[in-house]
């Protein structure tokens, strides 16, 4: 595949939204765990939503 | 099942986490698809391989204006039926939004140099969509820095609306004024003008990121149903320690 005299432009283009695409998901990837995480402690801790919770 | 049981967050939460491991293998089929069309597209006659930059740029371009299209119908949700999960895809989106946004500015960037001869112009495509890019700061810094979740989503929303002014000027941007920006070459009356061996890989592109925002957006609302969790549980307690005190 030959990219001819602009190839920096484009490789710095598909580079740029590779990046920012993987930074998004690795972020939202991150923040499901960390609630996740918060959640199971309060769990653990006895802690329940009040929907949660008997009588 | 009837679609106002949707409006349950936790109804909600059991579908995402049916669908989301579905709609991220079928967003990686299409974009190994895409990308591989794109990457083997032919140049253009013109613009020579600096047009593959389209297959990045087109798409980001149209899911950023999208997704200020769903903050607005989000902000309706929230402002007149407050509906519960309203705001949930309001506060979800807009990173996203943004993300593409600037995708779309950078890429466009860095097309316009080799193209036009220079990475940026103020004229009124690139100034309303950098605008649009200004408007999803201002939304995130919103949502993130209001101290009462409520008030924060109801200003959201508001911005959201007011906002939504801002869409049909990046479209009509083109045509409104003389811009250095090419006009509408794809969604226009008379059908597209591009070559179809351009226009398919754009369109298996546009649906590839179109999947991907859809994933993403689930994904974050998830996130975004589980904070709220966290956050209910917490006053919760800061509650009972208060009255067993």
């Amino acid at each position: 595949m030959n990219l001819g005299p602009h190839a920096d432009f484009i490789v710095a283009a598909y580079a740029v939204t590779i990046f920012v695409v993987a930074a998004l998901v690795a972020w939202i990837a991150l923040d499901y765990s960390a609630q996740q995480r918060i959640l199971g402690d309060l769990e653990e801790r006895g802690i329940t939503r009040r929907s949660r919770r008997k009588g | 099942m009837p679609v106002i049981d949707l409006a349950n967050p936790s109804r909600f939460l059991t579908i995402v986490n049916r669908l989301l491991p579905w709609l991220t293998v079928l967003t990686i089929i299409l974009f190994v698809i895409g990308l591989y069309r794109a990457l083997n597209a032919p140049d253009d006659y013109q613009q020579g391989a600096t047009v593959k930059i389209m297959f990045l740029h087109v798409p980001a371009a149209w899911l950023g204006m999208f997704g200020w299209g769903l903050m607005s119908v989000a902000a309706l949700g929230t402002l007149v039926w407050r509906h519960p999960l309203a705001d949930v895809a309001g506060k979800a989106a807009a990173p996203i939004g943004a993300a593409f946004t600037f995708i779309c500015l950078v890429t466009g960037s860095l097309w316009g140099r080799p193209t036009w001869g220079t990475y940026w112009v103020w004229d009124a495509r690139l100034s309303s969509m950098l605008v649009l890019l200004l408007l999803y700061f201002g939304v995130i810094a919103i949502y993130w820095t209001a101290e009462e979740p409520g008030r924060g989503a109801r200003a959201a929303a508001v911005l959201s609306l007011v906002g939504a002014v801002n869409l049909p000027i990046i479209k009509f941007s083109v045509d409104w004024w003389n811009t250095l920006h090419q006009p509408a070459s794809v969604f226009r009356i008379g059908g597209p003008t591009i070559d179809p061996a351009l226009l398919a890989p754009l369109l298996i592109m546009a649906l590839a990121f179109t999947l991907l925002f859809v994933t993403l957006l689930f994904a974050s609302m998830r996130n975004e149903i589980l904070r709220r969790r966290v956050r209910s549980m917490r006053l919760l307690q800061a509650q009972e320690l208060a009255e067993a005190t």
